[in-house]
This record gives C-alpha cells, sequence and structure tokens, in this order.
C-alpha cells in the first residue's frame, strides 16, 4: 500500500505504539482486499460489547489505554455501539456482578482514549447523521447500511479492531464502498406488495439480504409506492445485513444515489427478480410459536425510536402484562433520556414492561440472561433479532408491534 | 495419494495444517457457534452439533455480525478455535477478525468453489502469505 508522510510516521512508531500498530492492522486488511492507499475518515464508531470483546479483547483495549495520553488519544470523533450492560437493570436481568465488571473496565478503557460513549445503533437518528460522500469508519452492520443507502456516506463493515484502528489513525484501507465501482447495483428486485408494518420492511430487507447473499453484492429495490420514513429504513437495512452481509442498498426515486435506475445500473444487464407476497408470507412462517406460551417479548435491534416508544406507549397505556410474560423496550441513552421526560417510559412500565438504555439485547449475554430468567419463546418485531436469537438458545415467533404487545397482555401468542 | 493445489487470494495469518470440516452454508461467529462448547450451535445451520475446535473450516461466505472480528481473538485466546477458515468470498469483518487474531484466513480461489474442490476429512495446508491451499487426500 502507498503511505504518506503521516501514515509513514505512524508505521515506524513515531506517534505511538496504537497508532503504529494502528497501520500495521490495517495494512494487513488493506492488502486482503487489494486496497492501493489509504482514505481520510471522518467518524468512527465501534462496536465492542463484553460479550464479544471477552477478558483477551478487554485486556487489549486496556493495553492501548495504559499507554501516555497524546498516544492513546483518537484523532476523530469516536463513539460507541450498545453495551452488553443497562447498569440500573442487570440484577433484575439476572446479569452477573462479573458481566458488570467487565462492562466497566472496558467503558474505563475507551474512555481513556477519548471515545464517546454514545452506546448506540441508531447514532445515523440520534447523534451526527452522517452527510452524502463522507467517508467513515462505522462498526454494528446496520448503521452501515443505512449510512451508505440512506445517507450516501461511504463505510464498509468495521469490526470493533478496525474501527479503533481508524479512531487512533484517522484512516481505512481504500477498498470496497470507499471506491465508486462496488457502489453500483448487481441485483435487482422487484417488490409486488407494499410493507404496511416495520416488521414487514424488515421481512423485506431479510428476503433481499437471504436472496443476494454476499457483502460484495449490492440490491437495487423497486415496485414500491409507500414512501419509507427513516424506521422503516432502519429496520429493512438492518434485516438485509444481517441475513446477507449486504452494506449498501438503492432504492429507485428515494435513496440519494438512486435517482432513476440507470444512475446506479445498466437496466439492460441486470434481471427482475420478483419478491410476491407469497415470499412475504413465507418468510414470516418460518417463525412459529402461534398459541404457544410466550415468555418475553422484546423491541431491539436496532434500538428503539423516539416514535417507535411513543408507539409503544400508546398500545400499553391502562393495560397490564401477563404476569408470566416479560416485555423489554430497548433504546439509546439519548432516546431515553427524551421519553422519560415526555411520560413515555412511564407510560410503558406502567405495564410492567422494562425500559433499557445503550444496550441491545443480543450482545447483552442473552444466552445466560434466557436460562437465568427461563426465557425460551420470544416475541419480536425485529427480523434482525429474530435472525440471530435462534443461535443463543431461544425460539423466535416474529409479527408487528401490535401483535407483540398484544400476546405480552395475553402470555401466548395471538 | 492425491495432492491438490489450490491458489486463492493472498490472506492473512500463519501457515497451518489441519483436517478440514466443509459445508457450502455460511458463517458469523456471533450467530452460529457456542464459543464456549466449542460446537456449532444455530439449529438451522447445516454443521448444528459438529466441533470446529482446530479445524480447517470451509464455509461459502460471511453473514453480517460486527462482533466476530473480536470473537475469532478471544476464541484463540482461549484455545477453542478454528486453525484456519476459508470461504469462496468474506466480508471485511472477518478478516479483519483474522488480522488481529493473527488467524489463517484466505478466499477468492482461481478454480471454482471452495467448498466442493476440499472435502470434509481432507488433509489440508493453508500457506495465506502467498495464497495457496494444498489438499492431501488419501
Amino acid at each position: 500500500m502507498k503511505l504518506n508522510e503521516e501514515e509513514q510516521a505512524m508505521q515506524n512508531g513515531e506517534m505511538g505504539e496504537p497508532r503504529r500498530w494502528a497501520i500495521e492492522h490495517m495494512m494487513r486488511v488493506g492488502r486482503f482486499f487489494d486496497a492501493e492507499d489509504f482514505v481520510e475518515v471522518t467518524q468512527a464508531h465501534i462496536m465492542a460489547d463484553t460479550e464479544s470483546l471477552g477478558e483477551s479483547g478487554i485486556e487489549f483495549l486496556e493495553g492501548i489505554a495504559a499507554k501516555p495520553h497524546s498516544e492513546r488519544q483518537v484523532r476523530i470523533p469516536m463513539i460507541t455501539d450498545p453495551r452488553g450492560i443497562d447498569f440500573c437493570h442487570y440484577r433484575r436481568l439476572k446479569q452477573t456482578d462479573l458481566m458488570a465488571s467487565l462492562e466497566q473496565r472496558a467503558i474505563d478503557a475507551f474512555e481513556a482514549m477519548g471515545i464517546l460513549m454514545t452506546n448506540t445503533c441508531i447514532n445515523y437518528q440520534t447523534i451526527m447523521p452522517p452527510v452524502r460522500g463522507e467517508h467513515l469508519a462505522f462498526g454494528d452492520t446496520g448503521v452501515v447500511i443505512y449510512c451508505n443507502s440512506v445517507l450516501g456516506a461511504y463505510s464498509n463493515f468495521e469490526g470493533g479492531p478496525s474501527s479503533l484502528a481508524a479512531g487512533l489513525s484517522g484512516r481505512t484501507p481504500r477498498y470496497g464502498l470507499h471506491l465508486e465501482q462496488n457502489r453500483r447495483a448487481t441485483r435487482r428486485f422487484r417488490v409486488d406488495w407494499e410493507p404496511v408494518h416495520l416488521s414487514d420492511w424488515g421481512a423485506l430487507g431479510g428476503i433481499i439480504g437471504a436472496r443476494s447473499g454476499s457483502y460484495w453484492e449490492v440490491p437495487l429495490i423497486e415496485g414500491i409506492s409507500t414512501q419509507p420514513g427513516s424506521d422503516e429504513m432502519k429496520h429493512m437495512g438492518a434485516a438485509m445485513a444481517s441475513f446477507g452481509s449486504i452494506p449498501l442498498f438503492h432504492m429507485v426515486g428515494v435513496t440519494p444515489e438512486a435517482p432513476t435506475l440507470e444512475a446506479v445500473c445498466d437496466p439492460q444487464q441486470i434481471a427482475v427478480e420478483i419478491i410476491s407476497e407469497a415470499d412475504r408470507d413465507a418468510f414470516f412462517a418460518r417463525f412459529g410459536g402461534k398459541g404457544e406460551k410466550v415468555d418475553v417479548v422484546v423491541f431491539s435491534a436496532p434500538q428503539l425510536s423516539l416514535l417507535e416508544m411513543q408507539s409503544l406507549a400508546e398500545l400499553l397505556d391502562d393495560r397490564k402484562l401477563h404476569p408470566d410474560t416479560s416485555l423489554l423496550a430497548v433504546t439509546s441513552p439519548v432516546v431515553a433520556a427524551d421519553a422519560r421526560r415526555m411520560g413515555l417510559v412511564e407510560r410503558i412500565e406502567g405495564s410492567g414492561a422494562l425500559v433499557l438504555e445503550g444496550m441491545c439485547f443480543y450482545q447483552s449475554y442473552a444466552r445466560e440472561m434466557g436460562e437465568a430468567n427461563g426465557w425460551k419463546r420470544l416475541m419480536t418485531n425485529s427480523v434482525k433479532l429474530a435472525n440471530i436469537i435462534g443461535g443463543y438458545g431461544y425460539e423466535p415467533t416474529l409479527s408487528n408491534m401490535e401483535n407483540c404487545v398484544a400476546s405480552a397482555i395475553a402470555g401466548e401468542i395471538v | 495419494m492425491q495432492i491438490i493445489e489450490l491458489k486463492c487470494h493472498v490472506g492473512v495469518g500463519p501457515v497451518v495444517s489441519g483436517e478440514a470440516l466443509v459445508t457450502d452454508d455460511n458463517f458469523s461467529a456471533r450467530y452460529d457457534l457456542d464459543r464456549i462448547a466449542g460446537i456449532f450451535s444455530r439449529p438451522q445451520h447445516k454443521l448444528a452439533g459438529q466441533s470446529y475446535v482446530d479445524r480447517i473450516m470451509v464455509f461459502n461466505t460471511a453473514k453480517g455480525g460486527v462482533a466476530s472480528a473480536w470473537m475469532l481473538h478471544e476464541m484463540k485466546s482461549r484455545g477453542i478455535a478454528p486453525k484456519a477458515i476459508l470461504f469462496n468470498n468474506v466480508n471485511p469483518i472477518l478478516a479483519q477478525g483474522a488480522a488481529l487474531a493473527d488467524m489463517a484466513m484466505c478466499d477468492r480461489f482461481e478454480d471454482g468453489d471452495v467448498t466442493c474442490l476440499i472435502h470434509n476429512g481432507d488433509q489440508v495446508t493453508v500457506n495465506p502469505e502467498i495464497g495457496l491451499v494444498t489438499i492431501t487426500r488419501t
């Protein structure tokens, strides 16, 4: 890879050991993907919950945090993805003190590096939405696909180590979605039904993700006349990334790089694939459970926006959950503060539900929580969560928010 | 005994040898594994119930899940990890994770679908530095 003077200084260790590690790490990744040089990035976002970090990952972070102040500080604004613990509620969730102490060690290390503990996967709704053409190093696949597709920013999926390397150096290797030629559509999907609920948008994302199936495919969506809002795009993108590792999609007339079909592909070169109502119904049918007892209803992945919190409050007003069913609503610290101030948290929790902030259900020791609380049948409107959580020993059921709430009140899946 | 050489793109990690465990399914460390027991735990995965410890894993591609980048490092630190992971096409997350963990990883094989070229139980040597995988088949 071609390095400029400053990058060479970092590689030579002249700017401290953390920046030397950062450049070396990114050169290994850059070589893997044939990057010719680095690109400057303006923001970094790191996914690093303690369940995935483990003891070894925390020690790695503490090693950097122990370096002199001038060497360990990140060079660009850097923020965090959800944590694994909400310190106000972890005992109620039957998470352990050991989990909380690992979490605190990771937080201490991040703060020593100058990283802002935003603890959110909806930073594009709540913190600092990127601008079209901005090069970024964002973690969390849902954040990346949203920022690339809806906002027209440029980011690859950056795992924790690479995101940290980008924060320390202000660079990322120029490959993948930092290059215009990799942002052209490679698949065309025509949808012959209109998504209504957020879970419908999620299902559409899941179907497209599963059919596309590779980081290097770029789906183009046609045929939908319903105007999606931010939450619709959030659920669709997160599901597409979860099912197919997809980092970018286009929607003709909606997303910024696709004002027309011709702007993102040669329409003659790509066959149109139909996504029918039958495909949608088959997708939902994969997740069974009707009539069964529901142990826990979870709204998470991605964290809820203020508008989703409002919808949930309206559905739960003056109602009580079934005594054998838990309901968790997971949001960002910013949204939680607003929701509390506006009385939404009180309305939601008045039903017996619990509002959690700064975490995400599946990155919070979900297996251990499930075993400790006797949670097996999980119901959600998040296609991403329904996809993931089977690997943690749960039996997921997917439906819209209204049905999820009705089931939590009935104690069984309606 | 038959020796077959497969050229692939330059990868990351050290030269390693071991027994292949092959599937045409995809991979995510977060979604698919019980990392404590060292087995595939997601019931829908084609390798559900099988151990990945010290194997040369062969998959089609990688799925979502940024966490996998930390998880390879964590798995290797406890010695409950594959020796190498080979893909037809990998996403950046897994490549980044292999770079941190110093785990052998390669993709983009010149002779076609690696999940067909390598068979379950083959003895395999992976040399990421030069992009070469050698199969010894008895």
